[in-house]
């Protein structure tokens, strides 16, 4: 069986003025339906542009992929021309971003800007306006009202009818993110990501739209990856977890296996900087040093520059990745030894 | 938006009485034998006096001013020391044409400097932005008389396509006044030999003026659309899958207009204020040439009014502006 | 130790500088921009010594040999006095720039000072100048330039004062935005605290940076000055022959067209020319040293 989402060690690189920025090198991760993936990590260790990568939204140039496959359904869109990556964009991978305010077009009313993008999925897959082909503009514009009032609805906008016609500016920042969940989710995609959705929401809100995600992704039967440096909202919603470091995955699996058995020493100095009841004063732990340089990145493991367990071989070649549980996957051979010594 | 409009229009009133005053002291604090020149070379010293008596230049110079400010409320802008005749008068003859012409221009200019922005930022940094953007820094530079004669010499007086310069042809009527735009004029009349001759004598100056606003609206809109197509708005089109003539020519197309609506507007009084160059080398019967001979004899009363006019006009053209900025801009309305 | 920020902020500088440098040479419009405004400079400093025939550009006149057509002894042709055009058109070169240049001048101190008044006291002598200068705006400058002219009468200087005289308020606003921006700044919240004068928070902490906007409006309004120079001539208000200037050679010239359109289209094309390389030379340094503007 093939997965809904299947990256196989992609790497990515970022030209700039200084060199080139091996920005991922070699993530995968693998995802079905039903499961929300959260991609955690820090700015900048290429949470987004993993993110960004399966609907293709990185420029290249400045970027370039140099290795790797990304397979949706089991078609590599690294391969696919600009106009076939369209028709999947919106219609099989839907996408939500960080900021309400700035990601809906403040000079448009809500209605069109959601009608848009159903009519743009509908060019490729007919029945999502529950229409024959071949349906007539105004029949086709009908339906696409139809659905978008049904979609405001769903995810939870009071009288939806007569706010199609409102501006974004008249919706709060939690309403607004429902209407781009509503216009992620209106061409039917299969595989959502959401990039950071909540962070820039007052915490009260947060809790609602991550609700409000799990009940699409139970109703909608779809896949999610959710991009945060938040632990926090992992836990809360998610049933995987990947964590990145420097544009690599160094620990993924089922969320309650990592949360109880956090194995690699990144995710464990990660899940020891969140503040929680139990800490005393005190006791709460940064993490010392800084992120590698990716235009020259160290040999060996990236993280070992900032390790307490680093050893000389760590420095040497790539962490080899053993499972630890089923499904739990760990790129950090010194966890293991120590755990068996 | 109603009270909106209606403060900035009594806002004009405090410009309107500023302009007045700096004119005037202008006019009266510099050197200048204005009356002497009127009254010609051999006007004796008893004569110009007379004349200054007339038009009340031997009064202090506030009660001139108060004069001039209580003649203005009725409608008055006083009289041209050398024709005689009230400036009101010539000004309703020739603010028409310089309209015509700055209305035209501006109009080719937003035509033409649009689309071409907007397509030269869609092809940022390949050889039509590169060619555009050459050619609207040429345009900027191009002296606007120069332009001007150019046009003459290879459009009127080598291919003779097109006339030399005028509004209409003397042996003609123009068409009945109903707008003074002659163009709009002979629409109305249904005269289509008019309209083509009315059109044919705009042609050459309505280009001259055009070209500088024109790469400036071009520039403007590129730089604009640029900054729109960073926006997250069009990564979320994008990543929705919307195709990209329906991003650009919807989505980024509006929001980029709304800000290079502020520079339009500028350049209508730019373009004012600069007919004076056009209407001279195309001999067009504006208030531009009217000024500038007006300037030339020193005859105070024509310059003042006519800086007013475009006064009025620049601030009138500034508050449309932001009312049209409040339509297209939802969030500018609300306020 | 105190060597050794200053050191750093001194590369620092010049790292800055080297890369502003790199960035205006890999702009082949602003390269090509600063050549052509090498060449009207050159022509400025030397173009009355170059001229081919000097007598020409004082006023003599060569009856014999009026509106000759452009050929290998008078390369633009002659005019209906029978003088060169080139030399005419070389000689105009000083009077164009150094009238466009002190306008820009004068405008940028008279705009400084207001705008540097303004932004830093507020309060009502801020309200005062900017309506004054707001004013000035609305006033069509051209025409106030042309009727400042007319009263004075024509000359170079009288010309000059009246353009000017409308060029200021646009760098009075520029100078007073950056001013109050400026005086937000932290660095100028720490003089005052540590007990700067007025003055000098104004003139050590606050003009030095904001230098480069204005070079950037200076470079770009060279051009601008220029055209209006040549505008006033044009009309017939701003320098009289046989002072060469290019506007009034442009006005003279329009009498005999098409026939002897040499006398029109050199001038013409010299000033077009000098505006160009003043306006690609002000829109790379406007990418280099104001990073706000740059997109």
């Amino acid at each position: 069986m093939t997965a809904l989402l299947d990256i196989r060690d992609l790497h990515l690189s970022m030209h700039s003025f200084e060199g080139a920025a091996k920005v991922l090198s070699g993530v995968s991760l693998s995802v079905e339906k039903r499961q929300i993936w959260g991609l955690v990590g820090e700015t900048g260790c290429g949470k987004s542009l993993t993110g960004l990568s399966v609907s293709r939204l990185v420029r290249t140039p400045p970027a370039e992929y140099t290795g790797g496959q990304i397979l949706l359904d089991g078609t590599d869109v690294l391969g696919l021309s600009e106009p076939q990556m369209r028709a999947l964009r919106g219609r099989r991978v839907g996408m939500i971003f960080q900021d309400p305010t700035t990601n809906l077009n403040p000079a448009f009313r809500i209605g069109t800007q959601l009608m848009d993008v159903a009519l743009a999925a509908a060019k490729h897959d007919p029945a999502i306006l529950g229409l024959q082909p071949g349906a007539g503009r105004r029949a086709r514009k009908q339906a696409a009202r139809k659905l978008a009032i049904a979609m405001l609805t769903e995810v939870g906008i009071p009288a939806a009818e007569s706010r199609l016609d409102d501006y974004p500016h008249q919706f709060s920042g939690g309403m607004r993110q429902r209407v781009l969940i509503a216009m992620a989710l209106i061409g039917r995609p299969d595989l959502l990501i959401a990039d950071e959705p909540t962070t820039a929401l007052d915490v009260s809100v947060q809790a609602q739209i991550l609700t409000l995600l799990k009940q699409m992704v139970a109703a909608h039967d779809m896949g999610v990856v959710l991009i945060t440096h938040n632990l926090g909202v992992v836990a809360q919603t998610c049933t995987h977890v990947a964590v990145m470091y420097a544009g690599t995955i160094v620990e993924k699996g089922p969320i309650e296996a990592v949360l109880a058995d956090p194995a690699h020493p990144y995710t464990q100095a990660l899940l020891r900087a969140i503040p929680d009841r139990s800490v005393k004063r005190g006791q709460l732990q940064g993490l010392a040093g800084a992120v590698p340089n990716l235009i020259h990145p160290p040999p060996g493991c990236r993280f070992a520059p900032r390790c307490a367990l680093a050893r000389p071989s760590c420095l040497e070649g790539p962490p080899p990745v053993h499972t630890r549980a089923p499904d739990h996957a760990v790129a950090c051979p010194v966890v293991k030894e120590v755990q068996n010594a | 938006m109603l009270r909106f409009i209606l403060r900035r229009i009594l806002l004009i009133l405090p410009v309107l009485i500023g302009m007045t005053i700096i004119m005037f002291v202008i006019a009266r604090v510099l050197p200048g034998d204005p009356v002497g020149l009127a009254a010609g070379p051999n006007a004796t010293r008893a004569e110009i006096e007379a004349l200054a008596r007339e038009f009340g230049l031997d009064q202090p110079l506030w009660v001139q001013y108060w004069t001039y400010l209580s003649g203005l409320v009725q409608g008055d802008f006083g009289t041209s020391l050398f024709s005689r005749r009230p400036v009101a008068t010539d000004l309703a003859a020739y603010l028409p044409a310089t309209l015509e012409l700055v209305f035209s221009a501006l109009l080719l200019a937003i035509l033409v400097g649009i689309p071409a922005g907007l397509m030269a930022a869609v092809w940022r940094n390949k050889w039509p932005d590169y060619l555009s953007n050459i050619l609207s820094v040429a345009a900027i530079s191009m002296p606007r008389f120069f332009l001007g004669l150019l046009l003459q010499l290879c459009f009127a007086m080598w291919l003779m396509w097109l006339p030399l310069g005028g509004r209409f042809p003397i042996i003609f009527d123009p068409p009945p006044g109903v707008t003074g735009f002659y163009t709009i004029d002979s629409i109305i009349a249904g005269d289509w030999d008019s309209f083509w001759t009315a059109l044919r004598y705009l042609a050459l100056p309505a280009i001259a003026m055009s070209l500088s606003p024109l790469a400036t609206i071009l520039r403007m809109m590129r730089a604009s659309t640029i900054e729109v197509m960073h926006q997250d708005y069009v990564t979320t089109a994008r990543a929705l899958g919307l195709s990209p003539r329906l991003i650009v020519f919807k989505y980024v197309l509006r929001n980029a207009i709304s800000s290079s609506l502020t520079v339009i507007g500028l350049y209508f009084g730019w373009l004012l204020g600069g007919t004076v160059l056009v209407e001279t080398v195309f001999d067009w019967p504006g208030i531009g040439l009217y000024a500038t001979s007006a300037i030339v004899s020193q005859d105070f009363m024509p310059v003042v009014s006519v800086a007013l006019v475009i006064g009025v006009l620049f601030v009138t053209a500034n508050i449309v502006i932001d009312v049209l900025y409040g339509l297209i801009n939802p969030k500018v309305r609300y306020q | 130790m105190t060597d050794v920020p200053q050191d750093s902020r001194r590369s620092a500088r010049a790292e800055a500088s080297r890369r502003a440098f790199y960035r205006f040479r890999q702009s082949r419009l602003s390269m090509v921009g600063a050549t052509m405004v090498a060449v009207v400079v050159f022509f400025t400093l030397f173009g009355n010594l170059l001229a081919p025939y000097p007598e020409h550009v004082r006023g003599g006149l060569n009856t014999a040999e009026r509106f000759q057509a452009p050929s290998l002894a008078h390369p633009f042709g002659t005019n209906e006095l029978g003088q060169d055009v080139l030399s005419l058109v070389m000689a105009g070169t000083p009077v164009s720039v150094a009238a466009g240049f002190a306008v820009v001048l004068i405008g940028t101190v008279l705009g400084v000072v207001v705008g540097a008044l303004a932004g830093f006291n507020g309060g009502w002598i801020d309200d005062v100048l900017m309506r004054f200068s707001d004013l000035m705006l609305t006033i069509p400058s051209l025409i106030l330039a042309m009727a400042v002219a007319a009263a004075l009468g024509p000359g170079f200087v009288n010309m000059i004062i009246a353009i000017a005289l409308s060029w200021w308020p646009g760098y009075a606003r520029l100078v007073r935005g950056e001013v109050l921006q400026a005086r937000e700044e932290v660095y100028v919240a720490a003089a005052r605290a540590i007990g700067a004068s007025p003055a000098r928070v104004l003139f050590r902490h606050i003009l030095p940076n904001i230098v480069s906007p204005i070079i950037v409006k200076m470079s770009l309004d060279m051009g601008f000055a220029i055209l209006t120079v040549a505008a006033l001539g044009f009309i017939g208000i701003g320098v009289r022959p046989p002072t060469p200037e290019w506007g009034t050679l442009l006005s003279i010239a329009r009498n005999y067209m098409p026939d002897f359109w040499w006398t029109a289209v050199f001038p013409g094309m010299a000033m077009f020319l000098a505006v160009f390389g003043f306006n690609l030379l002000g829109d790379g340094l406007r990418d280099v040293l104001d990073p706000r503007a740059r997109r």
